[in-house]
């Protein structure tokens, strides 16, 4: 069974500053790492593996340092890794993300499972994995927290929703999100290092995925970012010192009013 | 060159760094007074086409729509989300933001709702400020299911061509409302916090938290109808409900293949919960590292109780298996946006601020004065939760009488 994971490479997040004085994201020295979500797809498609056999692909778009992104991916157990990098794709909203990755999916032809993180941390849009799936026409599972049964021909998998969680069955090809609930990630083995390092990445352009032109960077991205700022920082707080009760009997004062109306 | 969407133009560039300065995405560096665009920083975004005082830098413009196809689209749409026959309380606050958006474009605020049996519920749309209802009343529909639900509004949305289509940004709106933007190759902005009309062009500016809220970003949708968006829960306020009040249904006929899902449903299982779902409370008491031991969220769970409070709690707590993940609030747990946030023991990591500082009141109990999570609070009390959580919970006891 061919599985393909979708992977993002960001920002590790833990290190994002603000610069204080011209209010715009230090990215200087930020170290990138594979979108923590995206993770937890990579671990269910070695997971899948093991159980029904097969290989996992991990695909990428991307600069072309997203090559350490897939590395990365090999050394937990990845089988292949694609690299889909153009400067044509540059600008690029969720609807033509999708369309390039759906393209490269659709490239490889075989596939049975495609898996992918709920959405990427720096973006937060939980966006594109419907999307490709959308592109070529599959049933999806999103914020899926369990997969209970896959075979060749089907899957019957747990999305998590706000009020619970309901057990879904879908014939394959299907695309699923993944929650971070559904497994716990394995370290890249020694050996898995080793052949990261010595791994063939493959590379498509925009030409070798026969992409529409139009559907593509920024022509094809219906979207556009007209402003970027920094949220009004939060001011006026007030610390309490001292005894408990004094410190509770003076946040009951201030909280009176808000607690009255929400409880309401 | 000319195949690159950005680009400095040489000749015009006296790399007086301006640009720099104003990317907020670090992509520009300038080398022997002359700047340089790392595409595979860039957004487009556009900051420095604009701070740049020479016109030195290029940004290749869309195909601008014709305003005769952008005329055509009318109304905003307001999907209405629906659980068990009933109208979920996002669909109300995207009325109440939708009521305006329509006024300022002088269109009609419009719901969609599919379903099965739904004649109450369109009564309800009507009352709470909906013009028309258009309707899919199928058994097929009667719950949401991704495929049929997202090819009968595609469908709607090309026999009626709305200019506006907002989705709750939960967990039915985000799987939606991305399989329509394509189906129908619309724009789509997720978890908006802002919404406005720009008076000018009538495009919708849609803005939302990226980066787990370190920046927001304004986005528009220029060329392109409908422009969609998903609205983040508990940002916009209800649309208050007019008793009476009544307006258009129109009952969809559906062709019996947009009905059609692959996938199939097996069961659904209500999560017992002995505290509030915390995507919906108004207020959050939420635990971390702090409490040191997991029977202590008993504690919170007392004052949570008093409060009508969802409990959440910080990653460390969940990883340590003191509480189920569904209660982890940040980033790779949920975003939330309550009325009041109190963290208790939490010492305030970015992931966890990116998922509750949008709150309207923080509050912050912490034994360490220089927990970062004091910077973010509207009240912080430096002291021993073990002692200021019981008086806080008898306290609002008398408070609210109970």
């Amino acid at each position: 069974m061919h599985i393909v994971v979708c992977i993002k490479q960001v920002p590790d997040t833990a290190d994002v500053k603000i610069d204080p004085k011209t209010h715009t994201l230090i990215r200087e020295g930020v170290a990138s790492i594979i979108n923590p979500f995206d993770v937890y797809a990579i671990e269910e498609g070695l997971r899948i593996k093991e159980r029904a056999g097969g290989k996992v692909t991990v695909i990428t778009m991307g600069p072309p340092q997203a090559d350490a992104a897939l590395r990365e991916a090999i050394s937990m157990g990845a089988d292949n890794a694609i690299l889909v990098s153009d400067r044509a794709f540059a600008g690029s909203d969720t609807w033509a993300t999708s369309y390039t990755l759906a393209m490269a999916v659709r490239k490889l032809g075989d596939y049975r499972v495609i898996l992918c993180g709920k959405q990427a941390s720096d973006g937060d849009t939980a966006q594109v994995g419907p999307g490709i799936a959308a592109h070529l026409d599959l049933p999806q599972i999103t914020y899926v927290r369990k997969i209970e049964e896959i075979d060749e021909k089907h899957v019957v998998a747990e999305r998590l929703m706000e009020t619970g969680f309901e057990a879904l069955e879908s014939p394959l090809p299907c695309l699923l999100t993944v929650v971070k609930e559904i497994n716990e990630p394995r370290l890249p083995s020694l050996r898995g290092k080793m052949a990261a390092r010595k791994a063939q990445i493959i590379s498509w352009k925009a030409a070798d995925l026969g992409c529409d032109p139009r559907s593509i960077g920024l022509d094809g991205s219906p979207t556009k970012v007209v402003r970027i700022f920094t949220p009004p920082a939060r001011t006026g707080g007030v610390i309490f010192k001292g005894e408990p009760e004094e410190m509770a009997a003076q946040l009951v004062g201030k909280l009176k009013d808000a607690v009255l109306g929400a409880a309401s | 060159m000319e195949s690159t969407p950005i680009s400095v133009l040489p000749d015009k560039c006296v790399g007086c760094k301006l640009c720099v300065k104003a990317c907020p995405f670090g992509a520009i560096v300038v080398e022997n007074k002359l700047a340089a665009i790392d595409l595979g920083k860039c957004t487009l975004c556009g900051a420095c086409v604009e701070a740049c005082k020479f016109d030195a830098i290029e940004m290749k413009k869309k195909e601008a729509a014709t305003a005769a196809d952008i005329a055509a689209y009318k109304d905003v749409w307001v999907f209405a989300e629906q659980i068990d026959g009933r109208i979920q309380s996002v669909t109300f606050e995207l009325l109440g933001e939708g009521r305006k958006l329509a006024d300022a474009l002088k269109m009609n605020l419009c719901a969609v709702l599919l379903g099965h049996n739904t004649q109450g519920m369109v009564r309800e749309l009507f009352e709470r400020g909906a013009d028309t209802v258009y309707a899919a009343d199928r058994p097929e529909l009667a719950y949401f299911q991704d495929e049929p639900y997202a090819a009968v509004i595609a469908e709607m949305i090309t026999r009626h061509r709305p200019n506006i289509v907002l989705c709750g940004a939960t967990t039915i709106g985000r799987s939606l409302g991305a399989r329509v933007a394509v189906k129908v190759h619309a724009g789509l902005t997720a978890d908006c916090t802002g919404l406005a009309i720009d008076p000018e062009t009538g495009n919708m500016l849609q803005t939302r938290p990226a980066f787990g809220g370190n920046i927001m970003a304004t986005i528009i949708t220029p060329g392109r109808r409908p422009q969609m968006a998903t609205v983040r829960h508990k940002v916009m306020k209800e649309a208050i409900p007019a008793p009476g009040r009544t307006g258009r249904a129109v009952m969809e006929q559906l062709a019996a293949e947009l009905l059609a899902s692959r996938v199939r449903r097996r069961s659904f299982v209500s999560e017992v919960e002995t505290t509030k779902n915390i995507a919906e409370a108004n207020i959050i008491v939420s635990g971390g590292r702090g409490l040191q031991a997991p029977e202590n969220f008993a504690l919170l769970r007392g004052l949570a109780e008093v409060l009508g409070a969802g409990v959440g709690s910080s990653r460390a707590a969940v990883d340590a298996g003191w509480i189920a993940y569904s209660h982890q609030v940040g980033q790779t747990g949920k975003t939330v946006c309550p009325k009041i946030y109190i963290a208790c023991g939490i010492s305030g990591q970015i992931q966890h601020l990116a998922g509750m500082a949008s709150s309207d009141i923080i509050v912050a109990i912490n034994k360490d004065p220089d927990a970062p999570i004091f910077k973010m609070a509207t009240y912080g009390l430096v002291g021993d939760l073990f002692k200021i959580i019981p008086i806080l919970t008898m306290e609002f006891k008398k408070l609210l009488g109970k």
